[in-house]
């Protein structure tokens, strides 16, 4: 098994499952190993979705993140069970360093700020299970951006939707949708990577 | 052509008798910023190995036609890696250090100090991790004062030399590095020593350190004085007359901190009247050795740390502050970043709590910072 990837993986990670688009295992593995496999993973993957790194090289913490870091990936963190290092990996995608929004209903974090507990409003975030895992505005609702369209269902068309991602990409396709299946939708920029208040992990 | 391996031991001789030594360090930038492997002859420069798996031909330029290269991370797999990637790019006189390192902060240097009568004094340099353990030797019998953990050291080289550890002693209960005192005196049938005042939380048998006790190495003899200030417990030796083993209350370049149990307004005056006080009315001619070192030039000749007394009244900064409060502020103001993972390595010191090998061995990487510099 070891080296090879699986695809749409549910893994409970402590008490709240991280779904993961695609695991790499590289436990055994002895330094640079976990990173030359992560590397030529990430390579054959699309962008914007997550890895899960399996690894049980204690090095490999510091050294994942620091080559993520480097290259533009999104380290999102790393989990340990019984001994595995489970670290998150979100690939770079090109439209997320200069997020061009379409969607024309937009407030900023700092407005946001203002209505988290305005209860006409819902909190949508459309980011990868993974990253909201990590850390997420507390009560914020998780519909990733690719289920969007079957789950809009579940949210109430009473309230209106703000809907916030990592920099305000994803929820702007996220917030064109629901425009176009009746939900009075809000993109919120530029979204979590630049948010400073309260946050909530999963894990 | 291939890959040679360099030692440890070839690392630190290259770097006590200043020969030239280029390393190219390809640990993640944190880990080289945090501690890295210094000398006055060495050069190094920092390229992490995963800027270098798809080839090595961007640092190809920056590397030293001349100079023996010695690659090094963490532990040896990145720096072969890397290595082989030199040697198939056509690099002469590449080397890795096996172990990486973490075998760097484990190997110790013996250095002899001076011949005592019927034996010797050794000081065991640390010389990645700065820090100091000494041998006192005489008619077969043998004492160990603050033994690191790897004691494998300290019993091959008694075994070499026909002794029996006798006593192993702690200066004072130590946060920069895991002690070996226990597990080497229950090994080899000795007795473990350390400071009272220190062992309050102390889990296991020892046996307490008192100023007056006199102790006799063969025909050595080792007296402890009280000499509070980094710890409450700290506790000097004065042996054969001639050595003054200061722990970590004093260094060659700088003196050490009262804070590492979060005691550095109680613990200051107890430091300032150990070294204003106590270490003066001393013999000046006693030579000082130290529990560490905190830069690669304070290794003279073949790697000893040592200085005289009245030589540090004279250059020692620390020695030197008039002040009662110049002094306060000095120790308790601005002081280095606490060692890594120290309050971890106290509670495995009072055997609270044991780590495996591999686990103590993160603990300790990385710099001592026992100093106010």
């Amino acid at each position: 098994m070891s080296g090879t990837v699986q695809q749409n993986n549910k893994i409970s990670g402590g008490m709240d499952m991280i779904q993961t688009d695609h695991v790499l295992d590289a436990k055994g593995l002895a330094c640079p190993m976990p990173i030359v496999k992560t590397k030529k993973t990430m390579k054959d993957l699309e962008p914007g979705v997550v890895l899960e790194v399996q690894a049980t090289d204690k090095g490999s913490k510091a050294d994942i993140k620091a080559w993520a870091e480097k290259v533009g990936h999104y380290y999102l963190g790393t989990v340990e069970e019984d001994d595995v290092l489970k670290h998150y990996l979100r690939k770079a995608s090109d439209d997320e360093t200069v997020p061009e929004t379409k969607h024309d209903h937009v407030i900023s974090n700092e407005e946001l700020n203002e209505l988290l507990s305005n209860d006409a409003y819902t909190l949508l975030d459309v980011r990868e299970p993974a990253e909201y895992a990590f850390g997420h505005i507390p009560n914020a609702v998780s519909i990733p951006l690719g289920e969007i369209e079957e789950k809009m269902t579940e949210l109430s068309k009473d309230k209106k939707v703000l809907v916030i991602c990592r920099t305000g990409s994803r929820s702007d396709l996220a917030a064109q949708k629901l425009s176009s299946n009746g939900f009075e939708a809000i993109n919120v920029v530029p979204g979590m990577s630049e948010w400073n208040g309260e946050t909530t992990s999963n894990l | 052509m291939s890959l040679n391996k360099m030692h440890a031991s070839e690392v630190a001789a290259k770097i006590i008798n200043k020969n030239d030594l280029f390393i190219l360090d390809v640990r993640n930038e944190d880990a080289y910023a945090d501690w890295k492997i210094d000398g006055e002859s060495v050069t190094s420069m920092n390229v992490p190995y995963f800027d270098l798996i798809d080839g090595v031909e961007d640092i190809l330029e920056k590397l030293p036609k001349d100079k023996e290269i010695l690659v090094v991370c963490a532990k040896e797999g990145s720096s072969i890696f890397v290595g082989e990637e030199l040697v198939e790019a056509g690099v002469q006189n590449v080397s890795y250090l096996p172990g990486g390192m973490k075998a760097w902060s484990e190997y110790l240097e013996p250095v002899k100090v001076s011949d005592l009568p019927g034996g010797a004094l050794y000081q065991f340099v640390r010389i990645g991790k700065g820090c100091l353990s000494y041998m006192v030797e005489s008619n077969g019998e043998a004492a160990v004062i603050d033994a690191n953990r790897m004691i494998e050291n300290y019993t091959s080289f008694a075994e070499n030399k026909g002794l029996t550890i006798k006593a192993t002693f702690d200066t004072h209960l130590h946060a920069d590095h895991i002690s070996g005192g226990k597990d080497l005196a229950d090994q080899m049938g000795g007795t473990y020593y350390l400071p009272e005042e220190d062992a309050g939380e102390v889990t296991f048998d020892y046996t307490p350190l008192k100023e007056g006790d006199v102790f006799s190495i063969g025909d050595v003899k080792l007296e402890p004085v009280y000499s509070p200030g980094h710890t409450i417990g700290s506790t000097s030796f004065i042996i054969q007359d001639q050595f003054l083993l200061t722990g970590d209350i004093l260094f060659v370049q700088s003196i050490g901190r009262p804070d590492l149990a979060g005691k550095a307004e109680d613990w200051v005056t107890d430091l300032r009247t150990t070294l204003y006080d106590r270490y003066k009315e001393m013999a000046g001619e006693l030579t000082v050795l130290p529990a560490h070192f905190s830069k690669v030039e304070e290794l003279g000749e073949n790697g000893l740390v040592s200085a005289q007394l009245n030589e540090l009244y004279r250059v020692n900064d620390g020695l030197n502050v008039e002040k009662e409060e110049d002094f306060r502020k000095m120790v308790t103001e601005n002081l280095p970043p606490q060692p890594n993972a120290y309050q971890e390595i106290r509670e495995t010191n009072m055997g609270k709590i044991s780590p495996d090998e591999e686990t103590q061995r993160e603990m300790e990487v990385g710099p001592n910072r026992c100093a106010v510099n």
